[in-house]
Formats: structure tokens, sequence, C-alpha cells
């Protein structure tokens, strides 16, 4: 086991670049165990485009991942998933055909083992899996609030719901860190609310967490130190507060300076 | 599946229609005559067909057009080494699992560079590989004579166990089994097995793992699925099926030739799977049902043209696929995903709490 103090996650001088476009300009980021690390920009600074590198599904140019003491660079988003980093996406991706509760069965895939025979022959081991799996995935679904829609077909599921199941899935693959992207956005005041209490109550479980969010009051409020990302550099990063009142984030939003 | 009912009543169900599949095949020849016996048996050969091809299309969601090449490979596995051509006679104890697997096999094959294709890609290179392999039949003649080329391979053993084989007519107990009531009741094990083993897989880790790449490959890798050794075995799982339905269709026949496995073949397995309902198993086996016996009973056009009319109007032969084809039209038209369209699960059992009623999909 690495030391408790090393970051759970470090990106280091990490860059992505799209054609001509420089996606990501040598951005690094730590984020601790037990903490949320907030990342905000304003739209296209390259916020996502760091998720999908974290979480595998670009390879980036230049720059080192290391997470619990591994380093992950450029290996596949499963293998990623699997040494417990979770995600949701941004423009909600679902299994829309199947029930909410068959997409937190999905979620437990890594951490399960039965095979093609074991499932024909229908095995003891099997079955017992099975009926480990259903029951885990009722416990994350009713963890998330969504109990009464177990069994509801997931591209059925109201907006705030998807979201949430988004969640329960991710949490599925019992990862040591969840990234957020924008699990907020189309949400009303109520629901963020609702939100903001699940992912608190998901980091005292002891899952670190990594938010993209556009809410200010929700990433502000909730997260231990925010990053900021403008044109794929990082452009500040601390504590909340500070990074509000930092000049840079602000004419980044705002397009010049306070007068 | 979502049979409602109590126990009991189930049970008799089950028990009638248990009865009555095992009595298909004499009441069948009563009432329509043996030549729908034999054509029940092409049924459940292609209900084989069909449920292996919706593992890779309806569970999988990966379009398959070149799916018949890999009966054909089951077929002339079990012909090839099982009739005069190499003078070889072994077992089909021993040649329907080497089917099954020199069709997995090349399951892979097709899968291994197809990994990053989907939709109307794949569909071009599947039907690229289709063709290939019926390409090969036709032409290992020559140099060495391996495939019998165009004339096909003949004289292929039956199913045969001790001295007790298929192809000739035994009588029991005051019934007569004559080789298609014999192989009848060989394919509808098959069938009922195929049937069983694809509703355990739909509802698995794998099952659950093949509807998630179907409905977003990338969600599912991000979820830790191997969404390149997943879908590989949806190809070699549906090509399994389709190596043992060669294999059984070979001894059957007695005969195989390239002609039996042209792009139409594909097309028609596809179309059982896409009318009875994508991804639901129910389904596709009515599909299978009734896209091998619609085809025949249109057949009988002619002379009910001769009886009604006097005269024979329109060729049967003509007319046959032009009442094939609207039928497909109109059923896309009015029922788009199926006869009898998938309709994910309701809850699993077990844990599984109050169990609500689950929409009807797509």
């Amino acid at each position: 086991m690495p030391p408790v103090d090393t970051p759970l996650l470090a990106a280091t001088g990490i860059s992505k670049r799209f054609g001509g476009l420089a996606a990501l300009t040598n951005v690094s980021i730590t984020v601790q165990r037990g903490e949320i690390f907030g990342l905000i920009g304003p739209n296209g600074a390259g916020k996502t485009t760091l998720f999908n590198v974290l979480t595998g599904l670009y390879a980036a140019d230049a720059g080192e991942l290391t997470f619990d003491g591994r380093h992950i660079g450029g290996l596949k988003p499963y293998r990623i998933a699997q040494h417990g980093i979770a995600r949701t996406f941004q423009n909600i991706r679902l299994f829309g055909s199947m029930t909410s509760l068959e997409n937190v069965m999905v979620g437990q895939h890594a951490r399960t083992h039965a095979g093609v025979l074991g499932a024909v022959l229908r095995t003891r081991r099997t079955a017992a899996e099975e009926r480990a799996v259903t029951q885990r995935a009722h416990e994350l679904l009713d963890y998330c609030g969504l109990a009464a829609r177990a069994n509801a077909l997931a591209r059925d599921l109201p907006y705030g719901d998807q979201r949430r199941l988004e969640i329960a899935r991710a949490l599925a693959t019992e990862p040591k860190l969840l990234a957020l992207d924008e699990p907020a956005a189309g949400m009303n005041a109520t629901e963020t609310g609702a939100l903001q209490t699940l992912l608190e109550r998901i980091l005292a479980d002891g899952v670190t967490l990594l938010l993209i969010e556009h809410d200010m009051k929700l990433v502000m409020g909730l997260s231990h130190r925010v990053a900021v990302l403008d044109y794929g550099e990082k452009i500040s990063e601390g504590e909340p507060a500070a990074v509000q009142r930092d000049p840079k984030v602000i004419e980044a939003y705002l397009g010049g300076p306070l007068v | 599946m979502i049979v409602a009912g109590n126990h009991p009543l189930r049970w008799t169900a089950w028990v009638a229609v248990a009865l009555l599949l095992l009595a298909a095949p004499f009441l069948v020849e009563a009432v329509l005559g043996r030549a729908w016996v034999r054509i029940a048996d092409v049924a459940l050969l292609f209900i084989m067909l069909a449920l292996g091809l919706n593992i890779v299309v309806g569970f999988a969601g990966l379009l398959d057009l070149g799916y018949i090449a890999f009966f054909a490979v089951g077929a002339y596995s079990y012909a090839l080494l099982a009739s005069p051509q190499f003078a070889v006679h072994w077992p089909f104890l021993v040649l329907l699992p080497l089917g099954a697997a020199a069709a997995a096999l090349f399951g892979i094959l097709l899968g291994g560079p197809t990994l990053r294709l989907r939709g109307d890609y794949l569909a071009i290179v599947t039907l690229g590989f289709g063709e290939i392999i019926r390409v090969f039949l036709n032409n290992l003649n020559r140099p060495v004579n391996i495939t019998n080329g165009p004339q096909g391979i003949t004289l292929i053993d039956p199913l045969q166990v001790g001295g007790f084989s298929l192809a000739q007519t035994h009588s029991v107990a005051g019934l007569t089994f004559s080789p298609v009531h014999n192989y009848y009741f060989v394919f509808l094990a098959c069938a009922v097995l195929s049937i069983v083993i694809s509703l355990r897989l739909e509802n698995s880790r794998i099952g659950r793992a093949w509807v998630a790449i179907r409905d977003d490959e990338l969600a599912a890798s991000a979820m830790g699925i191997n969404t390149r050794n997943i879908k590989l075995l949806a190809f070699a799982m549906g090509a399994t099926f389709g190596g043992v339905a060669g294999g059984l269709f070979a001894s059957f026949q007695g005969f195989v030739s390239p002609e039996s496995f042209h792009l139409i073949d594909s097309i028609m397995v596809l179309c059982m799977v896409v009318l009875g309902g994508m991804g639901n198993v129910a389904g596709v086996v009515l599909g299978a049902v009734l896209l091998t016996a619609l085809p025949e009973a249109l057949r009988y056009i002619g002379p009910l043209q001769q009886r009604w009319i006097g005269e024979v109007l329109v060729d049967p032969s003509d007319l046959r696929m032009l009442l094939f084809g609207l039928a497909l039209v109109l059923m896309m038209l009015f029922r788009p995903s199926g006869i009898w369209p998938a309709r994910r699960r309701t809850a699993v059992p077990a844990a599984a709490g109050a169990v609500e009623k689950s929409r009807a999909t797509r």
C-alpha cells in the first residue's frame, strides 16, 4: 500500500491537442484522499478533456498520471475503472434500455466474475454472486434515493433521477475516486440541494470526489480546493474563497478586470 | 421471462406445451403431410441459428450480415470428417463440438479485426466475410481437393449411435418414426437447449455487459467492462450456435454445397431476428418459425388459384417472394420493433422488493 499521505491522484504536465487546438497545456492537479476537488472554468476550458484523459478515454500527448501509487497513463478506460476511478458524464450516458437496477448491476461488472459457463449451468457460485449483485444494486439505489425507481427503464427516468442513477452506477464500481462531470446541470434548486447532501454523504463514506460544476454556489460550497482552467491552462488553484478573489479567474469569467 | 400466474397452473401449461411439441411431428404429418414435418425440422434449425445471431445483433448490438458463414463452417466441418470425401467417419459426438469450436474460432477471427466498427461499417465487413467463406468453399477443390467445390459433399453420415441411425425408419409402440421424425426430436432438444442457454445468458453478468455495450459502448468501458473481450465473446457464442446448427444440417441433408450459404441466407436469419423482436428470445423463436413456414405456405397459392379461378394467373414462385417482401415491409411499418418486442425484465428475484410493472420498451 502506498503511504496515506501521498495524493490519491496526481496529474503532472498533462497536454492534449486536437489537431491545431491545444485543449490542455501542461496542466497539473493533485487530489488528496478524502477531499472534494473542484474543477471549474468557462465553457471550452478543457475540463471535460481533462476528465477524459484521467479516465482513459483520451490518451494524453504529454504528462504523467499517478493514481493511488500506480501509473495509469495510457491505460484503457476499463482498466482505470478497475483501479478505482469512476465517472459520470456531462451528457448523461446511461444504458437506456435497461432498468435502473440493471444499470447499477452493470456497474459491478469489474468486481464480479461470473462467466458464460457459470451462467449457463447456473452454478451455486454464480447464483450466489447474482443475488449479492442484485442486493448491492438495491442498496445503492436506495443510497441515491432511487429505491422506488428500481424497475423503471433508465431512459424513462426524469432528468434529475438520471443524474443520480449515473452516480449510483459509478459507485457500484467501488471507486476510490468519483469524478462527476457537471452533476447539477439542469437541476432545480431543490434537486441541487439533495445532490449536495448526497455528495457529502459519499465523501463521508470514504470516496474522494473530483467535481466539474458550473453551479458556483454548489462547487464553492462543497469543494475543499478548486482548480480553474481557461483555454486549456490552469490559471488558478487553491481554496474556494481565495480562488474567487483571484483577478485571473475574474478576468477569465468576466472577460476583463472589474473596475 | 415474464410468466405470471400461480405455480400449478404454470406447470400444467409447461407440460401441455411439452406434450404438444413431442406430438407435433405426428399431428403435422396427419394434417399437412410429411413435407411439413421436414419444414418443422428446418424451422428448428433456424431457431438455433436465429438465437445465435440474436446474441450478436440483439444482445450486443453488432450488426452481422455474414452470419451464415458460421453455419457453413459447422456444416463443412461435419461434412468433411463424416463422409467419403476424406474417407473418414468420425462420430457426431466429436464432430458437433468440433464444428462449434471451429465456428467459434472463425467468430473470433471475424470479431478481432472489426472491434472498432459499428453499424453500417460492421455490416459491410461481415457481409464480405460471409462471402469470403462461401467463395473459399466454392474454390477449395484445386489444386488440392478439399471441399469438392461447387459439387459439394455428398453421402454425409447421418447421426447415429451404435447401430441406431436416424436416417432409417424405426417402429416404436405402433408409431412409425421416419428420418424426418427422428431428426425432429434431436433438433427439438437442441433448439430447447439453445433457448435455455440464451435465456440464462441474457440474465447474467455477461448478458448485461452485452446490452450495456449495445446501449453505450463508451459508458460500458468506463464502468470497467473490457469491451474488446465481451464483444469477441458475443461473436464466439453466436458462432457456436451456428456451428452446431451447421453440423446438424449436414447430417440431416446428407449433402452440403456452397449454394446453401449465400448472402440471402444471412439476411433471412437476420430477418427472423429483427422481425421476431431483436433481443427477445421468445420473439426470435417466433420469427424463425414464421419465416420458415411462411414462404412454404405461400407455395399453395398456385394450386389455390387453379382451384378457385381455374387457371394459374400468377406464378406462385414470383408471388411468393412478392408477398414475403410485402409482409416484411408491413411488419416494419406497423411493428418496427418486431412482432414480440424485447422488454427488459422486471425485477430480478431474491432481494427484489415489490415488483412494479416494467414499461414496454422501444
